[in-house]
């Protein structure tokens, strides 16, 4: 089975412990990043999304309002889900700085004798509290 | 937030034996609820009692704001297993459904018959389990219902047609915007296609939310051996297990929990649900393992 028209294709993991609506969330925001997704494209219907996915129809249409939210989207009813925005770009231009950055620190971390489950679980449990001080 | 379905005290007896026993709970419509839970928790007993093919011993059951009568169009059932007509072909099966029920749609019968690629010529006895259980998922929803019940709609299909049947039930779901209330034992599906969870346990619902929620608000904290009797305001535990040196414990939190003591792990919905089986009412494992069956 195609999808009708360039749209993109979702697909859930379900042994992720993420809620399926933000797994579709991430989805379009990554689609968006990687330039598959440019403004004026439309996003597949609930319906489609559903038939294809076989995921609860509330599921997207929480995700596309979520989207909508952020401005990423605009749902034109009768017509269907349009992106308004692009993401990246301007953000593309500082992966390589902060890529560097990143790399110090590793080099750190090693030197101070941190193997790589332990660099990993200190990076993963640090970007975990982050993430949800700022909510 | 209406109900679609409403449980109070609600009892079945056989002889002697309790198939339900107090069962009290509220199902909100609008949306496609799992129901999930050992064998012998009742679940079975309830669908039934919902769609009016039993009556309760005692107790009140409420279906869509009414006691539950057998063959009322706005609720359709599908049985444990699919069951059909074997004699009868799939033509068959759509004319009875149209002479039965007054609100019978027969242009969605036939298209979702031709989506699926059943031949209307077919004896339903010659068809596969995933052709049957479609053939009774299309005669169930045809009659247009505002609540849908299926007890384990898809517990002997393969995954390609128990992703097919389920991928149709969303369509349909979409389409028409009916409540569901499906129990089955296979989580993984639930957690794709519900967005409302019930665990019930011996009769009693111990957990009971959206499915968001279910997986925002729970984790498992794993650190040293610790009391835990004072977890903190806001924290329920839901499961624990100790060795002398570490404590494991299942947490349900609307807070993050950010003490460093701990290392704090997502779950997934397999694991709240196994969760919450295995902790209720002490005798742990051997609930698991009936609930894994």
């Amino acid at each position: 089975m195609e999808w009708g028209g360039e749209v993109i294709e979702f697909h859930l993991d379900a042994r992720s412990g993420v809620a399926p609506y933000m797994q579709l969330i991430r989805q379009v925001r990554h689609a968006l990043r990687l330039g598959v997704l440019n403004e004026g494209d439309k996003l597949p219907t609930v319906k489609e999304v559903v038939a294809r996915v076989a995921i609860n129809p509330n599921t997207v249409s929480k995700a596309y309002r979520e989207l909508e939210y952020e401005g990423l989207v605009t749902a034109r009813p009768g017509l269907g889900t349009f992106v308004t925005r692009t993401l990246g770009g301007d953000s593309l231009s500082k992966h390589e700085p902060l890529r560097q950055g990143l790399a110090r620190w590793l080099t750190e971390a090693r030197e101070a004798g941190l193997d790589d489950e332990s660099i990993e679980a200190l990076f993963l449990s640090s970007f975990r509290a982050f993430s949800e001080a700022r909510g | 937030m209406t109900s679609a379905l409403i449980a109070d005290a609600l009892t079945k007896r056989y002889g002697r034996r309790s198939a339900l026993k107090d069962c009290t709970l509220d199902i909100p419509a609008g949306h496609v609820v799992g129901l999930v839970g050992p064998n012998g928790a009742g679940k079975s007993t309830l669908l039934q009692l919902a769609c009016g093919l039993l009556d309760p011993t005692a107790g009140r059951i409420e279906v869509l704001g009414a006691r539950p009568v057998s063959g009322s169009p706005r609720v359709g059932f599908v049985a444990q297993d699919t069951p059909v007509y074997a004699g009868l072909t799939v033509a068959d099966h759509l004319r009875m459904g149209a002479h039965l029920n007054p609100s019978w749609d027969a242009v969605l019968a036939e298209r979702r018959i031709a989506q699926v690629g059943l031949d209307p010529a077919q004896k339903a006895g010659k068809l596969s389990g995933g052709q049957r259980a479609q053939l009774a998922l299309t005669v169930a929803a045809a009659k247009r219902p505002h609540l849908l019940l299926l007890d384990e709609p898809v517990a002997a299909l393969d995954p390609l047609a128990r992703r097919n049947f389920l991928q149709g039930l969303m369509e349909l779901t979409a389409e028409q915007g009916m409540s569901i209330v499906m129990s089955s034992h296979l989580v993984a599906d639930l957690e794709r296609v519900c967005d409302h969870l019930i665990v019930l346990v011996a009769s009693r619902v111990r957990v009971a939310g959206d499915v968001d929620d279910l997986l925002a608000t729970h984790h498992r904290l794993v650190g040293r051996r610790r009391d835990t009797a004072d977890l903190g305001a806001g924290r329920a535990l839901v499961e624990q297990s100790h060795t002398e040196v570490q404590s494991t414990l299942v947490v349900r939190s609307t807070a993050p929990i950010v003490d460093p003591s701990w290392q704090v792990d997502r779950l997934d919905l397999e694991d709240i649900v196994l969760a919450y089986m295995s902790g209720a009412t002490g005798d742990g494992p051997d609930r698991v393992l009936e609930g894994q069956r």
